[in-house]
């Protein structure tokens, strides 16, 4: 990896970080409705999978996945936009935090039941297959889908059908307010798949280029062999589930304890030499005015009229 | 034009269309080596190969979520779920996913999918493999719901079910397999969401599809000999309804029946009976009747399912309601 490419990810990291603080600000105000599920915390993941990635492979996300549309390409614009509920937000306002979809960047959601993702991605991958191609499939999903038969029945078929699928497992450390190790008989989450015959590792999620690494081998085996791999990336979300969360499941201290791993900063020092400090401040301003414009543009932007609400239900 | 049977039919339709579009493959559990439960996948495999005729594990919720996905990147799957009663383990993926895809995208999105399953009773198979779920599906905007009742029908309105961009759900009655009828060499279609007048009259409209358009036409049948003229429509297609040919018929008959084979709360009949007080108040004069399965869990014992399912004789009793005249009975069973 180049210097470049390096410093080009931790700008997504900043912007994410940004992009989410500002959100959370916004839904305080009352511009963002609904559920808010904020990415922060957890930006080594989505940055380190999605930046392997070539443009044609396919990306899919459960309903945390603001930072995996950002990282892949999705205009921050548009995004915020969507969560404002305007006509020119990712998918015109009709999906909103949930569900965030760019096909020009091949980001196919956005999806709101736990584990409803995986047989998707599975079908994504079949269809790769099909039509012998190699792009390969990048599925993100909590800790909480592994407890959910959807996993269970897409991991089988990944591994019986040498589907290109790389399952991404964001171990957050909660299924909404329910430690893992309260949910699963593993704690161990990557050994929950370990019984269908594929490739399957864990990787400490807050280190993007630990995540990078991974992606990169996941990649390698995934486009030349046909290989499906499981990755539990191992993270942490500082905020809670939702905006609604009281957050009396966990204490302040491990949330501080977490807090000293954190993955933007880490790069940050990883990086010195590379990134100098006037180079991060600038990385600092210019996603700085990102976010406002973002703002400003879902704020300025219309509300689709109400003749729009039939709407995209049939093609 | 050709003999064949309902099975047959389906099994064309979906040749045609493997052979017509590259992209057009089929995925479920037993469609090929076995050849489908009730063999409608016949010889598919043998001419396609299994890249396109997918035999999977038994996992419901992953079959139809493979077929999704496959979708959404621009695959045209035939998913078959091998009764309708094991759909239930899929519905995440068929009303959580497939029918809301495209809304949640913001019209991004197309999901050419459809969804084949046999449902229905009659065959002594008991509870847990007798079900008519339609109306779970038709409760669902972002599906579209075909049910048709003839070899004719099956293979014109499986191919436009095929050829249409969004989720279908395609309903086959499993005592239909086996019945013939006329089947046309040449390509045709049949248009989603337009009913067909079975039979003409003038007294009353019964109203059906699947299975039960045979009931109707029997009951009408009979009718017939005692100066009952009765108007027999077949919807083909749930959703979208045509009820402009039912308001038609009503113009002229001012009087329905319905005959489902589902359950009467919330059922098809249901939504049929609340569409059309609206839409045709002024040309009915009588109550609207419904026929439909008893609402009990389908029993195995042979008496009592019968007695669970409408029949001939249920549709003549609910004709002579809406004439207000004494019923008569048949003396055939």
């Amino acid at each position: 990896m180049d210097k470049q490419e390096k410093i080009e990810m931790y700008r997504q990291m900043v912007l994410i970080r940004k992009f989410e603080d500002k959100a959370g600000e916004m839904y305080m105000q009352g511009k963002i409705g609904g559920f808010l599920h904020l990415y922060i915390g957890q930006e080594a993941v989505a940055v380190g999978f999605i930046s392997a990635l070539r443009p044609d492979d396919y990306v899919i996300g459960a309903y945390r996945e603001h930072g995996q549309a950002l990282a892949r390409g999705a205009d921050p614009k548009r995004v915020m936009a969507e969560l404002f509920g305007r006509s020119t937000g990712l998918s015109r306002g009709k999906g909103g935090s949930m569900h965030m979809f760019d096909l020009e960047h091949n980001f196919l959601g956005g999806h709101g039941i736990v584990g409803g993702g995986m047989p998707l991605a599975a079908g994504m991958g079949l269809a790769v297959n099909y039509r012998e191609t190699d792009q390969v499939v990048t599925c993100f999903f909590g800790d909480g889908a592994v407890n959910e038969g959807a996993f269970h029945e897409s991991l089988n078929l990944v591994s019986l059908w040498n589907l290109p699928v790389i399952y991404v497992c964001e171990n957050n450390q909660y299924g909404m307010g329910t430690a893992v190790a309260r949910a699963s008989s593993l704690p161990e989450i990557f050994r929950r798949a370990q019984c269908y015959d594929l490739d399957t590792e864990s990787v400490d999620g807050m280190d993007v280029l630990a995540c990078r690494d991974a992606a990169d081998r996941a990649i390698r085996r995934a486009r030349k062999e046909k290989a499906p791999r499981f990755i539990e990336a191992v993270t942490y979300r500082y905020r809670g589930h939702s905006m609604a969360d009281p957050g009396t499941y966990r204490t302040k201290e491990e949330i501080e304890e977490w807090r000293t791993k954190d993955p933007i900063e880490r790069f940050r020092q990883s990086l010195e030499g590379t990134l100098t400090a006037e180079d991060a401040q600038r990385i600092e301003e210019e996603m700085n005015s990102v976010i406002a414009e973002a703002v400003e543009f879902a704020d300025k932007s219309e509300e689709l009229p109400a003749e729009a609400l039939y709407e995209d239900v049939y093609a | 034009m050709a003999q064949m049977t309902y099975r047959q039919a389906l099994n064309q339709a979906m040749r045609e269309e493997m052979q017509r579009d590259p992209d057009v493959y089929l995925i479920g559990e037993d469609v090929g080596e076995y050849e489908g439960a009730y063999k409608v996948s016949e010889g598919l495999l043998q001419e396609f190969g299994p890249k396109r005729v997918i035999d999977t594990p038994i996992s419901e919720e992953a079959i139809a979520g493979a077929g999704i996905g496959s979708a959404m990147v621009g695959l045209r799957p035939i998913v078959e779920m091998m009764t309708i009663n094991f759909a239930l383990l899929a519905m995440d993926q068929i009303v959580n996913h497939a029918a809301k895809l495209r809304y949640m995208s913001g019209g991004q999105l197309k999901i050419p999918l459809v969804l084949r399953a046999p449902q229905g009773a009659g065959m002594q198979l008991g509870a847990q493999h007798s079900q008519n779920l339609e109306s779970w599906f038709l409760h669902v905007p972002g599906l579209k719901v075909v049910a048709p009742s003839t070899p004719y029908d099956a293979k014109g309105l499986l191919k436009s079910s095929i050829r249409d961009d969004n989720p279908v759900i395609f309903f086959e009655h499993e005592l239909l397999y086996g019945v013939k009828g006329e089947v046309p060499e040449e390509d045709y279609s049949v248009p989603l969401g337009v009913a067909e007048v079975r039979r003409a009259g003038s007294d009353v409209t019964i109203v059906s599809y699947l299975r039960m358009v045979n009931i109707a036409l029997g009951a009408a049948k009979a009718l017939e000999s005692q100066g009952v003229e009765a108007e027999v429509i077949d919807l083909r297609t749930l959703k979208p309804m045509d009820l402009d040919t039912l308001v038609g018929s009503l113009k002229k008959t001012h009087r329905l029946v319905v005959v489902e084979e589902d359950y009467k709360t919330c059922g098809t009949g249901s939504e049929i009976v609340a569409s059309l007080q609206k839409e045709a108040f002024d040309y009915l004069d009588a109550p609207m009747e419904r026929v439909a399965t008893a609402e009990v869990p389908m029993p195995y014992a042979k008496n009592l399912e019968r007695a669970a399912l409408p029949s001939e004789q249920s549709v003549i009793d609910a004709v002579y309601r809406t004439l207000a005249r004494e019923t008569y009975q048949l003396t055939r069973v």
